[in-house]
């Protein structure tokens, strides 16, 4: 590979993006092909294809506008786009990335909470537990969104198929996955 | 004893702003074997040549050095100078003074003394040339066409009128190409057999063109002018000669289900088969492979109907030696299919066929008799979904070019469709339109304007099957990305061009470069791109590129005033810088050793193994000997040579050695 | 024949049935499903979307343990977890810096040496070379093989044939005697991870795929996926108000299938744990002849 004669400008998301995550924007061409296959084009307040647009333009404005789009969370990572993608550009990694510096900018579309609840839930769940307990994920993504009532119905037939187990299924080393989160999380201190 | 001259050009002020001319000529004259010193502001000119002309005859000069600018402007100009003075143009060497100095140095003593040094450096190579003179070498004048496509045809009637023989091999039963599968041609809309048959029948009908049909390229051999060729000529089953193309042999035969490759594979032919009604020779061959008296050893119909007793089952491969001066390889193109697409169904969906088969299915010589009909069950469709850019400029498929005549068939196929069925809906999903040749753009803008075809500019995701209809689902990147989804009657894939499957061991055979796509090396991608990197061999047509009719056309008739000029003497020449191997007096002979690993390295298949005899036909001894018509010079072997048996022309060991001493101030 | 074995949190939870069937068949089989000593979660949708890192960690925890416990070989029958577990692989041996860092954070050292196998991969190489003689019944119904998105994509990862239209779970029904439909959303995503926090979004893609397989005359849909299998069975209701119609078809996981084929009583495999009804999916099975 020869060396690249792009300019640097500064650290915004497209350079990042390329020495973070490894992915070029400038490889797409803008065929829509992603678009095309995506299975909540129609949910999606900007589309694929124009995600990656924004970011190949650099205009002002743009990289807000993606960092507060839902469609940055509303991508399910199923790889239809990439699967199918002429310039095999990792769209699904572009996302993630953006998803994460969303956070860090704390640029969250609103209707995008109940989302990041969940993830968020799902993560506490298993630096408490190491493993997933379905309860406690439950519980506390109802504490942080509000849906108090949402799937209550459900709950006794789970739990009579055996399906729901109150005593969480510890990790035994739980220290071990509690660690893991801790010198990750120093870690991010300590790079920015 | 050598007398040399010196003459340093000023070129202008290209050198003497930088070198000071005056004080290198002054010092060149004091350089041991130079008789005669000079500067001039403009040598390449007239009145500058006669200076050395002039020269040479006063001083008796045996060798001349000119300081000028890089060989490659005027090394041409100033040998015919010496030879027209009288001494032999190869000892007159170059001291290139302005590219490797002026232009690269500011003006300094260094510079200065560098233009001495370098000056003194070529004295010394001069004083160690000998004489060299042009090597003739013979020229067949029988010209070899392989491929009977457009391309081939235009260069194989070039050359036929010319007033030279030419040799036309084809692989399949007909010439034609795919030329003949097209429906009407861009941007006239011309029906592509109605132009192309004549040529076809002009062909077959030129004295001097030999026809060969069902016949393969076997083995090539020898040099620019002296090639030697074999040729198969795969076992028709039917005698030419006696065969009249009445059709009785494959009316009756009963293996009616081969799928048909000139109809793209939407219909069947038989085992005994003439590939169209317009063929040349229109005369069948047997498909031995599929026949079932070759398979089986049972039936044999065709035999007993046929009128004049032309079919002959016992008739075996033959293969004809040809002398040939010069070949042109017009072996054409081959596209992807439909199960190259595992979005678009794996090539699983009937009615997802690709241009090849629409061509077909337009054409009335066709499967449908020119009414556009879906081949799973013969309705005509209401929409028609066509795909442009189909794996090409893909790099996840692998093929990242542009095939380049996608854009305008693409629009010709819509307009055919529409023309043919003004109702329809015709939409064509792109991602650009290239349309740069004459009327090219306008032709697109008919198609739009006209004809109401709609262009959709995006690509499609996925095409899949639901209750008879394909449902298409792509975007228009337009129109905010918007998600576009068609149900549609049909799909039309426009899909890459890519080389023949045999493009691989045809380039071997012929000893010519290919790229990673098996398309053929053209010498140099902007001033040379008919020849190839082995003198005598010409391209023309889709297997150097992806191309369109008048591109493949011109290239041909460029491809045949090569040859044309090659045939133009009967003898050619070719420069003396070749290697040598080394000969002396018995019984010593050579003192190459018959290693022959020069042979293995050499680039140009150039050497070759020489066995040396006695007078009543023993050998002697084994040696190398290089053809010098197909040597280039580039001195491989001489640097391979492990007893230093093999030399360079003109760039002798010696030579070369005297250069660097004098570099290093050393005595030589 | 041992191999080693993660399940992932769903199938200890909602997925319990497809463990349950998984351990059954095996143990038919002969084979020996050893569970990794105190796995931890893989970290999942979470993980890739919230914090890089983790989304490597976690699973590289995983991999460094069946390493210590000797394991050449596990098979991770979950798609998503299979997904982050091999993502994790791949880019840890790819990349010195992601590995050097990543060995910082999790304590137990990881050479990259044990070799995954997604469920058809197990099936292929430790069931079926003996599986022909305990296959006693036809299942006797159209099925639809679903495999959503992790089973197929990406192709570097999933290894299968032909990643648009596959057809490895379709030969595996055609060993239990069953005739699976062709149909267009084999590969289509059912909604992920949306079951809770966009529960619209999974009726309607879920209920798209339902839909097609419907309309083409399945009478079972068969996965491989234990969140696909909880969209389109746990999500039935949602789906049925989206679509505005009632379609019960049952949805099976593959080695209940294969177990039902295997004599393997309904109850064995967790098909009493389903919230659509899997009774007619078991009532179609014939005896095989023999």
């Amino acid at each position: 590979m020869h060396e690249s004669t792009t300019i640097k400008q500064n650290n915004n998301l497209k350079s990042q993006l390329e020495e973070k995550v490894g992915v070029i924007p400038s490889h797409c061409y803008q065929c829509g092909k992603c678009t095309a296959g995506c299975p909540l084009n129609e949910d999606m307040d900007i589309k694929p294809s124009q995600v990656l647009r924004m970011l190949q333009a650099e205009q002002p404005g743009y990289e807000d506008k993606l960092l507060s789009s839902l469609s940055i969370w509303l991508c399910l990572a199923c790889d239809t786009c990439y699967s199918r993608c002429p310039q095999e550009v990792k769209l699904s990694q572009v996302m993630d990335f953006l998803r994460q510096e969303s956070v860090r900018q704390n640029k969250v579309n609103p209707k995008a909470k109940d989302i990041l609840c969940f993830h968020k839930a799902f993560l506490e769940t298993i630096e408490k537990n190491g493993k997933l307990n379905e309860v406690w994920l439950t519980l506390n993504y109802k504490l942080k969104t509000l849906n108090l009532i949402q799937d209550i119905q459900k709950a006794p037939s789970m739990f009579l198929k055996g399906k729901l187990n109150p005593i969480p299924n510890r990790v035994q080393n739980v220290r071990e996955i509690e660690q893991i989160f801790k010198r990750i999380s120093d870690n991010e201190g300590g790079e920015k | 004893m050598a007398r040399i001259g010196v003459f340093i050009c000023h070129c202008g002020e290209n050198i003497s702003a930088t070198v000071d001319v005056a004080r290198v000529a002054e010092e060149a004259s004091k350089m041991p074997g130079v008789a005669y010193a000079m500067d001039y502001k403009y040598m390449c000119s007239d009145p500058g040549q006669t200076k050395i002309i002039e020269a040479i005859k006063e001083y008796k000069l045996t060798g001349i050095v000119v300081g000028a600018c890089s060989p490659r402007m005027h090394e041409a100009t100033f040998r015919k100078a010496a030879e027209k003075g009288g001494i032999n143009p190869f000892l007159c060497e170059i001291a290139n003074l302005r590219e490797h100095i002026s232009w690269v140095h500011p003006r300094s003593e260094a510079t200065t003394k560098k233009a001495i040094d370098i000056v003194r450096t070529i004295v010394n190579k001069v004083r160690q040339d000998t004489p060299l003179f042009p090597i003739k070498v013979p020229v067949t004048k029988t010209a070899l066409v392989i491929g009977g496509g457009i391309a081939g045809i235009q260069a194989a009637l070039d050359i036929a009128n010319a007033g030279h023989q030419v040799i036309m091999v084809e692989k399949s039963p007909s010439i034609g190409g795919h030329m003949s599968q097209l429906s009407e041609t861009f941007p006239t809309l011309d029906c592509s057999q109605c132009i192309l048959t004549p040529r076809m029948v002009e062909v077959a009908q030129h004295p001097n063109i030999t026809l060969h049909t069902f016949a393969e390229v076997e083995s090539v051999s020898g040099f620019v002018g002296n090639f030697d060729v074999k040729v198969r000529l795969k076992a028709r089953s039917v005698d030419l000669s006696i065969c009249t193309g009445c059709g009785a042999c494959w009316q009756k035969c009963p293996s009616k289900k081969i799928p048909d490759e000139f109809n793209a594979g939407l219909s069947f032919r038989t085992a005994i088969y003439s590939p169209f009604p317009q063929a040349v020779p229109n005369k069948p061959v047997i498909d031995r492979a599929i026949c079932t008296w070759f398979q089986k050893q049972k039936c044999g119909h065709c035999k007993k109907v046929c009128p004049v007793g032309a079919i002959n089952y016992d008739t075996e491969d033959e293969f004809i030696d040809l002398k040939i001066g010069a070949i042109v390889t017009a072996t054409g193109f081959d596209i992807k299919h439909t199960d190259f697409f595992p979005e678009y169904g794996y090539g699983e969906f009937k009615d997802v066929i690709d241009g090849l088969q629409f061509e077909r299915l337009a054409s009335a010589s066709g499967p449908t008799n020119g009414e556009i009909r879906r081949p799973s069950d013969g309705q005509i469709p209401e929409k028609i979904v066509f795909l442009a850019c189909s794996g090409s400029r893909d790099k996840a498929k692998g093929i990242e070019y542009c095939s380049k005549i996608c854009c305008m068939y693409t629009a010709k196929h819509a307009m055919l469709y529409k023309h043919k069925h003004h109702q329809g809906n015709a939409y064509i999903f792109y991602m650009d339109i290239r349309s740069s040749g004459k009327n090219y753009d306008e032709f697109v803008r008919r198609a739009v304007e006209e004809d109401d075809v709609r262009y959709i500019r995006g690509r499609v995701s996925r095409i899949y099957e639901k209750n008879g209809k394909l449902i298409v689902k792509g975007v228009d990147t337009l129109m905010n990305s918007e998600p576009v989804e068609i149900e549609a009657d049909m799909v039309v894939l426009a899909t890459a061009v890519v080389a023949n499957p045999d493009a691989e061991s045809v380039a071997q055979k012929m000893h010519i470069s290919y790229d990673k796509h098996h398309f053929f090396a053209e010498a140099h991608p902007k001033l040379k791109p008919v020849e190839t990197n082995t003198a005598g061999i010409m391209l023309a047509g889709a297997c150097q590129s992806a191309k369109d009719i008048p591109d493949a056309v011109s290239q041909a008739s460029a491809a045949a005033s090569k040859i044309i000029g090659l045939f133009s003497t009967d003898v050619m020449t070719r420069e003396p810088v070749v290697a040598v191997v080394n000969r002396s007096m018995p019984p010593m002979f050579t003192t190459c050793t018959g290693c022959l690993l020069c042979m293995e390295v050499c680039p140009y298949h150039a050497i070759e193994r020489e066995e040396i005899k006695d007078r009543t036909g023993n050998v002697l001894k084994i040696a190398a000997k290089v053809n010098a018509g197909l040597c280039q010079g580039c001195g491989t072997c001489v640097a391979f040579c492990r007893n230093k048996s093999i030399d360079l022309q003109g760039y002798t060991n010696l030579q070369m050695l005297s250069e660097v001493m004098a570099l290093l101030n050393k005595p030589f | 024949m041992k191999v080693g074995f993660y399940p992932g949190c769903s199938l200890e939870g909602s997925s319990k049935e497809y463990s349950q069937s998984l351990y059954a068949v095996a143990e038919k089989c002969g084979v020996t499903l050893e569970e990794i000593k105190d796995w931890s979660c893989c970290g999942a949708s979470a993980a890739h979307s919230l914090n890089h890192d983790l989304s490597i960690a976690l699973p590289a925890r995983n991999l460094a343990l069946a390493e210590k416990q000797e394991m050449t070989e596990i098979v991770i029958p979950c798609a998503a977890c299979y997904s982050r577990l091999a993502s994790s692989q791949k880019t840890l041996l790819e990349d010195q810096s992601v590995l050097k860092k990543t060995q910082g954070f999790i304590d137990i050292k990881f050479d990259g040496n044990v070799r995954l196998l997604t469920v058809f991969e197990f099936l292929q190489k430790y069931i079926f070379p003996v599986s022909d003689q305990f296959i006693v019944n036809k299942l006797n119904q159209k099925t639809a093989c679903y495999y959503g998105c992790l089973l197929a994509r990406p192709k570097e990862l999933t290894k299968l044939d032909r990643p648009e239209n596959p057809m490895e779970m379709e030969s595996v029904l055609e060993k239990a005697g069953a005739t699976s439909i062709e149909w267009a959303f084999k590969t289509e995503c059912c909604g992920a991870g949306f079951s809770m926090s966009r529960t619209d979004l999974v009726a309607k893609l879920s209920g798209r795929i339902l839909e097609d397989a419907a309309e083409r005359g399945a009478e079972s849909i068969i996965v491989a996926c234990p969140m696909c299998q909880s969209n389109l069975d746990l999500r039935r209701p949602e789906i049925k108000k989206q679509l505005k119609k009632d379609i019960n078809i049952p949805v099976l996981f593959i080695t209940q299938a294969l177990g039902l084929s295997m004599g393997i009583p309904a109850k064995e495999l967790g098909l009493d744990k389903h919230f659509v009804p899997t009774g007619k999916a078991v009532s179609c099975i014939v005896k095989k002849e023999a």
